[in-house]
C-alpha cells in the first residue's frame, strides 16, 4: 500500500485551539483535554499539536523538530544541518511509552541559527534561507523530515489518537500562549508520522479539517515559487500558500484570508467602492490561490492565531471567549470541556477570518 | 484520353411518393444539384455537385430527401483508400494543390474523449449550482509578481490591462471575407450579450462593427490586412496571429472569389485578388522580433490593451510558449491541429501540428516549471466541441477556450467542409449576397447566446459535482482528470493518472 506522500489521501478531522491574549502561559494538558472530547472525529491514524511560546530559553533560535527513519538518515540530516546552521543545542525530544503508539521514528530537536557566511552567500533573507533548507531536507534527504522549524514554537505529532499523542510527547510539561490541536480521520493510509497535522513552515502552522477541491490547482501554482508538496495533503499546501502570501508577498492576514476564501463576485459588488477595488484586486492577482471545498483551519503564527472557514462554511467551527482566553474548535463541546462558563460563543461566518493577537504590551519581540 | 473518373461521394435519395415537385431544393442548393425536368414533371439530381450540406434536406417540406454515401467503391484496399486514389486522379488532372476547409477530419486520437472528470462522494460535498453561487468569471492577462502599497499602506492596483469574461469561452478568429457580414454581425452581438469576445481574424474590422469594440479582439496577421491605428485601438485586445492549427507554417488563404467590394475595402486589398498571407510575419523571424512587435502594438495602443499571441500547436510548443511568455505578451492562444479554417492545403491541414490536449498540457506544465505561468494566460482552441471539453481544457491548465467550429454549427453550418468554394448554402462562409442573406444576424446571435449559456450551465453542473464553486480553482487542477485507455507516455505528458488510480 502506498504511504502518504506517494498518494493523495482525503481525510476528515477535528481541530481545536486556545489562545491567551494576555500571553499568560497555558499548560499543554488543556489542549489535550479539549481535543480528546472529539475522539470520534479521529480514527487513530494521526494527531498533533502546535505550541507557541514554549521555548522561551531559546526564543531567538529556530527550533527544528525532525523525524528520522533510522540512524543513517539522522547522520545524513545532521550533516546537512551542520553545513548550513550553527547548532546551539540538540537532543531527543522527550517522550513516554504509550501502548497505542508504536513504530515511532527517531525524534530529534535542534535549536539552530543560520551560519552567517552561508546566509550571506545565499543572498537570501534569513527566513527564506531557513525555509529553503527545510524544503531541501524534506524533498532530498531520504528518511528525514523537518516537521517544525519556527522560533519559540514547536509541533508535536504522531500516528495515534490526539490524546495519546499528547501523552506520548508529555505535553503537560510545556506551556505557551497558543495551542492548536488536530485529530485525524484519514481514509486509507497505513498512517505516517510526517503526514499527521499540524503542518508547519517557519513559525506558521496549520491544522485543518476538510478536503479541498482546489488542491491540485493550488499545489501546482504554489510549487512555482520553490515549494515542494511532498505529502500531498491539503494542510501542507495551505501552509505553503499562507507562507507565500504573508511572508513572501507581504499581505496582511485579512488580505490573505480574502485570497484563499475570497468573497463571491456578487458579494464584492455590494461592497463600498474602496473595499470592492481591494477585494477585486486580490481575487484577480491571486486567483490560483483560491481554495474551494470544505475547510476549517487554524493558522498559528508568532504572536497570533487565525481561524478561517471556507466561503460556504462546509465544515463546523465554533469560537468562544472567556476573559483574555480565546477558544476555537470543530465542536462547542471541545471548548466547554475545558472552560464550561464562557463569556461569548459564536459561529464565525464562512470566509470571515477570526484573528487574535497578543495584547500590545505582551507582544515582546514579535515582528511588526 | 484518360477519363478523370470521380464518382459522386454522396447519393441524393428522393422519395417520389413524398416529393411534391415544389422545387424548394432547387432554390436552396447553391451548387446546382437539383433541376426540374419539365417534360416529365420531376426533379432530377446531379450528385457529382453535392457537398452534403443538408440545405435541401432541411428545407424539404415533405421530408422527401436524404443524402447517403453513394457506396461506389474501388476494389477494397487497406492501404489505398478511395480518397487517396481520387486525390491522385485530381492532382494528375489539375496539377494543383488540394484545398480543404474546416478542421482535420482524419482518425487521429481525440484525447478529450480519453479523459474523465471527477465528482465528490462523501469525503467532501458536491455543490449544487441551482442553490449556491457558482462562478465562471474569468480574467485573462498577467498577474503582478509583487504587490505594492501606497504611503498609507493600501494596496495599489498594479494589474496590467486584461480581459474580463463572464464565462471562459471566446469566439475564435474568423475573418470577414472567409465568413460573411451577417456571420460577423451575429458573433459580435452574441459576444456583447454574453460578456465575452469575438475575434476579427486577419480580415480587418468592418466599419459597422466598431460599435462592438469592447467585445472585439482585433487580429494582426502576417498579411496585415486592414490593420491601421483606429483598427488597433477599436478592440479590447490585439492578437498577433503567428499560426493557425489548421495550417501551421503557412499564412491565411482567401480565394479571390470571396474578395467582394466590401471585403476589399475592409481588408484594404484589390477586389477579386486572392489574399494569400505570407507564411511568416516578415518582421518576426525570432523571439526577439516578436518581443518588438508586442511592444510596438502596446505603444500603438497606449499600453491600454493586452496583447495575445496565437500559435499553432506544433512539436516544440512548450519551448515556443515559454519564449512567448517572456516576450511581453499577456495571453498565449494555442490552436490544436483539429482547428478549423476557411481554406487550407489538404496535406497541411491533415498532417501538420499536434493535438491541443497534449500541447496545452505540455505548455502549462512548462510555464509552471519555469515559474512564469502567472506571466501569461492561456487560451486553448482547436477543437472544443462541448462543455465537457471546456472543463477538461481548464483542468489541464487553460484559462479559457476559443470556439470556432462549434460557433459556426450554432449558426447553421453542417460541416460539409466546402468553405473554400465560397458557396456556403447557410450564408456563413460566402460573400454571395443571395446566400449571405440566408443567415439572419439576430437569430444567429440568439443561437450563439443559447449555445454558450447552455455550455456555461453544464460547466457549472460539472464544477459543482467536483465540489468546486469558482472556475479558477479548476484551472490546472489535473487531479480532477483521469485518463482512460492511455499509455504511460500519454498520461505523463497530460500529467494525469489513469482511471482507477
Amino acid at each position: 500500500m502506498l504511504k502518504e506522500g506517494q498518494i493523495r489521501i482525503p481525510s476528515g478531522c477535528a481541530i481545536s485551539g486556545i489562545f491567551s491574549r494576555s500571553g499568560k502561559p497555558v499548560c499543554g494538558d488543556r489542549i489535550v483535554r479539549s481535543i480528546a472530547v472529539m475522539h470520534d472525529r479521529s480514527n487513530g491514524l494521526g494527531g498533533g499539536f502546535a505550541g507557541y511560546g514554549i521555548y522561551p530559553e531559546y526564543k531567538d533560535c529556530y527550533a527544528f523538530h525532525v523525524f528520522y527513519d533510522d540512524v543513517e538518515a539522522r547522520q545524513r540530516g545532521e550533516q546537512f544541518l551542520e553545513r548550513h546552521f550553527d547548532i546551539v543545542n540538540l537532543s531527543r525530544i522527550p517522550t513516554r511509552k504509550v501502548p497505542s503508539i508504536s513504530n515511532e521514528p527517531l525524534i530529534w530537536r535542534y535549536f539552530v541559527n543560520p551560519l552567517p557566511h552561508k546566509l550571506a552567500d545565499s543572498q537570501l533573507d534569513e527566513r527564506e534561507y531557513v525555509a529553503r533548507c527545510v524544503i531541501r531536507v524534506n524533498s532530498t534527504i531520504e528518511g528525514a523530515c523537518i516537521f517544525s522549524s519556527g522560533k519559540n514554537m514547536g509541533v508535536f505529532k504522531a500516528v495515534g489518537y490526539p490524546e495519546d499523542v499528547g501523552e506520548f510527547y508529555r505535553l503537560e510539561e510545556y506551556s505557551g500562549y497558543c495551542w492548536t490541536a488536530h485529530g485525524r480521520y484519514p481514509t486509507n493510509t497505513p498512517g505516517w508520522w510526517g503526514g499527521a497535522h499540524p503542518f508547519a513552515m517557519l513559525d506558521y502552522s496549520v491544522v485543518h479539517n476538510g478536503e479541498i477541491s482546489s488542491y491540485d490547482a493550488n499545489r501546482r501554482y504554489v510549487e512555482m515559487f520553490g515549494y515542494r508538496c511532498n505529502l500531498l495533503t491539503d494542510t501542507e499546501v495551505i501552509a505553503y500558500m499562507f507562507d507565500y502570501l504573508l511572508r513572501r508577498q507581504g499581505l496582511t492576514l485579512e488580505e490573505a484570508a480574502h485570497v484563499v476564501a475570497a468573497p463571491f463576485w456578487d458579494t464584492i459588488a455590494r461592497q463600498p467602492e474602496e473595499t470592492k477595488k481591494e477585494l477585486t484586486y486580490l481575487r484577480k492577482a491571486f486567483s490560483s490561490m483560491l481554495i474551494t471545498g470544505p475547510f476549517s483551519i487554524l493558522l498559528g503564527f508568532e504572536g497570533g492565531m487565525m481561524a478561517l472557514n471556507d466561503r460556504l462554511k462546509l465544515r463546523s467551527m465554533v469560537a468562544a471567549e472567556k476573559g483574555d482566553l480565546f477558544y476555537v474548535a470543530s465542536e462547542e463541546c471541545a471548548i466547554r470541556a475545558i472552560e464550561p462558563e464562557l463569556d461569548r460563543v459564536w459561529s464565525p461566518r464562512g470566509g470571515e477570518p477570526v484573528i487574535v493577537r497578543l495584547n500590545e504590551n505582551n507582544r515582546g519581540e514579535e515582528q511588526p | 484520353m484518360i477519363p478523370n473518373e470521380i464518382y459522386a461521394e454522396f447519393e441524393v435519395v428522393r422519395n417520389l411518393d413524398r416529393c411534391t415537385v415544389c422545387r424548394v431544393c432547387e432554390k436552396q442548393c447553391p451548387n446546382g444539384v437539383h433541376t426540374f425536368q419539365a417534360e416529365k414533371g420531376v426533379m432530377l439530381a446531379d450528385e457529382t455537385k453535392c457537398v452534403n450540406c443538408h440545405r435541401c434536406v432541411a428545407f424539404c417540406p415533405t421530408r422527401a430527401l436524404k443524402i447517403v454515401p453513394s457506396g461506389h467503391t474501388f476494389r477494397p484496399n487497406a492501404n489505398w483508400s478511395r480518397q487517396s486514389i481520387e486525390e491522385v486522379y485530381r492532382q494528375a488532372s489539375s496539377g494543383g494543390v488540394l484545398l480543404s476547409s474546416m478542421g482535420n477530419p482524419c482518425s487521429y486520437p481525440v484525447y478529450w474523449d480519453k479523459l474523465l472528470l471527477n465528482a465528490s462522494q462523501v469525503t467532501n460535498p458536491s455543490i449544487d449550482p441551482l442553490r449556491e453561487p457558482m462562478e465562471t468569471r474569468t480574467f485573462l492577462g498577467k498577474k503582478p509578481q509583487r504587490i505594492c502599497r501606497d504611503a498609507s499602506g493600501k494596496l495599489v492596483d498594479n494589474m496590467e490591462p486584461g480581459l474580463e469574461l463572464s464565462t471562459p469561452i471566446l469566439f475564435s478568429a474568423m475573418s470577414y471575407g472567409s465568413i460573411s457580414y451577417n456571420a460577423h454581425a451575429a458573433l459580435a452581438r452574441a459576444a456583447q450579450e454574453l460578456g465575452t469576445y469575438y475575434n476579427t481574424g486577419e480580415g480587418g474590422l468592418h466599419e459597422d462593427f466598431y460599435c462592438y469594440g469592447e467585445n472585439t479582439i482585433v487580429q494582426v496577421a502576417s498579411g496585415r490586412f486592414g490593420v491601421h491605428r483606429e483598427y488597433l485601438n477599436a478592440g479590447a485586445a490585439v492578437e498577433i496571429k503567428i499560426g493557425q492549427g489548421a495550417k501551421p507554417g503557412i499564412g491565411g488563404h482567401l480565394p479571390g472569389s470571396k474578395i467582394v467590394a466590401d471585403v476589399s475595402r475592409t481588408r484594404m486589398i484589390p477586389e477579386g485578388s486572392d489574399a494569400i498571407s505570407p507564411a511568416p510575419h516578415h518582421d518576426i523571424y525570432s523571439l526577439e522580433d516578436l518581443h518588438q512587435l508586442v511592444y510596438s502594438l502596446k505603444e500603438a495602443t497606449g499600453y491600454k490593451k493586452p496583447v495575445i499571441v496565437k500559435v499553432a500547436a506544433v512539436h516544440n510548443i512548450a519551448a515556443i510558449a515559454s519564449g512567448i511568455a517572456r516576450s511581453g505578451a499577456d495571453v498565449i492562444a494555442i490552436d490544436g491541429f483539429r482547428g478549423g479554417t476557411g481554406a487550407a492545403p489538404t496535406r497541411i491541414r491533415d498532417n501538420i501540428g499536434i493535438p491541443i490536449e497534449l500541447a496545452l498540457a505540455a505548455v502549462d506544465q512548462r510555464l509552471r516549471e519555469e515559474g512564469i505561468r502567472g506571466e501569461v494566460s492561456i487560451i486553448a482552441g482547436g477543437s472544443i466541441r462541448s462543455s465537457a471539453d471546456v472543463v477538461k481544457a481548464i483542468a489541464l491548465g487553460a484559462d479559457a477556450v476559443y470556439i470556432g467550429t462549434a460557433a459556426l454549427l450554432a449558426l447553421g453550418c453542417h460541416l460539409c467542409r466546402s468553405c473554400q468554394s465560397g458557396k456556403c448554402a447557410w450564408g456563413i462562409a460566402t460573400q454571395k449576397p443571395e446566400l449571405v442573406k440566408r443567415l439572419n444576424p439576430e437569430e444567429g446571435a440568439q443561437r450563439l447566446v443559447n449555445l454558450v449559456n447552455a455550455w456555461t450551465h453544464e460547466i457549472k453542473e460539472m464544477m459543482g459535482g467536483m465540489g468546486i464553486n469558482s472556475i479558477e480553482a479548476l484551472r490546472g487542477n489535473r487531479l480532477m482528470l483521469r485518463g482512460i485507455g492511455l499509455n504511460e507516455r500519454e498520461l505523463s505528458i497530460l500529467g494525469v493518472s489513469h482511471a482507477g488510480e
